[in-house]
């Protein structure tokens, strides 16, 4: 994908979030959060500024649309920083890879470990802000559980019909 | 010095990682208290015109609720010019004139909810006026059923409300028959459900009670209904019993509000400070 294609996309996943994945409330309060894939769709590179700031703020526009005040960019700045690590671990790439990187040339196997665990991650991090406070930490948990499945079942369902698009 | 460029080179990712998530948390912080200007809000011109763009086609999906509430509102709002009308009939005769009683002391804009948050822990309401309808902060929002929140960030066009389902809401509430009152909290459960606190002990209550607004505050004026008592979980002493109550309103489907201005704000904050020094 071209940096115009992942652009288009990114401001997709934004008004999808926003208008759309923000209202669903499934069972009152599990919703999920699509747009942790702008940390899997990034294109990967040596010099990490350009990514870092983006996250920050592609999570702040978020924020300014649901009035968090800066809960997603904080949790999307911390796995986008903690992607490399990742990357490295479950792949077993180094720096030269990096440009031929892409997620779907992987094997399943890896790329669902790297999947689930950033956006584990991620969304305990973002419910125990919303939180913000050390009450109520079994509903943080069982928050983040469902809102993570949640997210991963639109993630993979929503990779794998536009992986087959492109194929053809 | 060289080992000082070193350090910063090495660690340069992680150091401007750091000062970014820093720079979050104070937003997270600054967004928590509610006094403080915001920087992250929803009320400006991109976020509150793309929230106007989508909820002007969601409203017609909303209409013949909407169509009922208002028609049920003029139906209590007619009953009341009714029986006001008799009052001021019989006791014509003996009305002095006087022009300060004439005065109003609120007045009403009506404006629409443009994105309602209530899943949160802490809750905001986007409404769609702002600075040019003369909205200030901390000016009540309510619809005809009771109480929704309180302004709290204005633009030009638009401004946030924190709702009455945000863990840092407090609001006078008192008992419909009988004066005592107590101070309305959310614990960030049920959307329905909203807690009264520190009633005294001597207050007399029970389920079913309905529980207005106290007009104890300078911002809500006294009467506005809130909800009916739902049960009540006695701790012994007035401090640890909490009521719940079940919001009249249903916050998840939240249309048209009215603000309320009040003119004699800062008459009567005047001289609540003057008591204070």
């Amino acid at each position: 994908m071209n940096r115009l294609v992942v652009f288009l996309w990114l401001i997709l996943i934004l008004f999808l979030q926003v208008f759309v994945l923000n209202n669903i409330h499934f069972l009152g309060y599990v919703n999920p959060h699509l747009y942790i894939v702008f940390v899997f769709i990034f294109p990967l590179n040596k010099n990490r500024f350009l990514f870092l700031t983006l996250a920050f703020l592609y999570g702040l526009s978020i924020d300014f649309f649901s009035d968090t005040g800066g809960i997603h960019a904080f949790s999307l700045l911390f796995i986008s920083y903690l992607r490399l690590l990742f990357i490295k671990m479950f792949f077993k790439k180094n720096d030269l890879d990096y440009l031929l990187f892409n997620l779907h040339k992987e094997p399943f196997g890896q790329v669902f470990n790297y999947v689930v665990t950033l956006t584990f991650i991620h969304h305990f991090i973002l419910i125990s802000l919303a939180n913000f406070s050390f009450n109520n930490m079994g509903g943080v948990l069982l928050n983040t559980l469902y809102s993570s499945i949640f997210t991963l079942i639109l993630y993979f369902l929503g990779s794998y019909i536009f992986r087959k698009k492109q194929v053809n | 010095m060289q080992q000082l460029i070193y350090f910063f080179r090495k660690y340069r990712y992680f150091l401007f990682f750091l000062l970014l998530e820093i720079l979050a948390l104070a937003l997270i912080i600054n967004n928590l208290s509610f006094h403080k200007s915001k920087f992250v809000s929803s009320a400006n011109n991109i976020t509150g015109g793309f929230y106007n763009k989508a909820n002007s086609i969601s409203d017609y999906f909303q209409l013949n609720n909407e169509n009922k509430e208002l028609t049920e509102e003029n139906l209590s709002l007619k009953n009341k010019i009714h029986q006001l009308e008799q009052i001021i009939d019989t006791i014509s005769e003996t009305k002095v004139l006087d022009t300060t009683k004439y005065n109003q002391q609120y007045s009403y804009i009506n404006g629409k909810i443009i994105n309602n948050n209530y899943s949160e822990k802490s809750n905001f309401i986007l409404i769609n006026l702002g600075l040019k309808d003369s909205i200030s902060k901390e000016m009540a929002v309510i619809n005809s059923k009771g109480i929704i929140g309180i302004t709290e960030d204005i633009s030009n066009n638009y401004s946030r409300v924190q709702s009455i389902l945000n863990k840092k809401s407090n609001i006078n509430a008192s008992l419909k028959n009988g004066s005592h009152f107590g101070s309305l909290t959310w614990n960030g459960k049920d959307y329905n459900i909203v807690q009264l606190l520190d009633l005294p002990r001597q207050a007399i209550i029970k389920t079913g009670d309905t529980i207005i607004t106290g007009g104890k505050s300078t911002i809500f004026p006294e009467g506005i209904p809130i909800g009916h008592v739902l049960n009540i979980e006695e701790g012994g002493t007035s401090v640890t019993r909490i009521v719940n109550i079940k919001l009249f309103n249903d916050m998840s489907n939240l249309k048209n509000i009215y603000v309320i201005r009040d003119f004699d704000k800062k008459e009567i904050r005047n001289l609540e400070s003057q008591k204070n020094e």
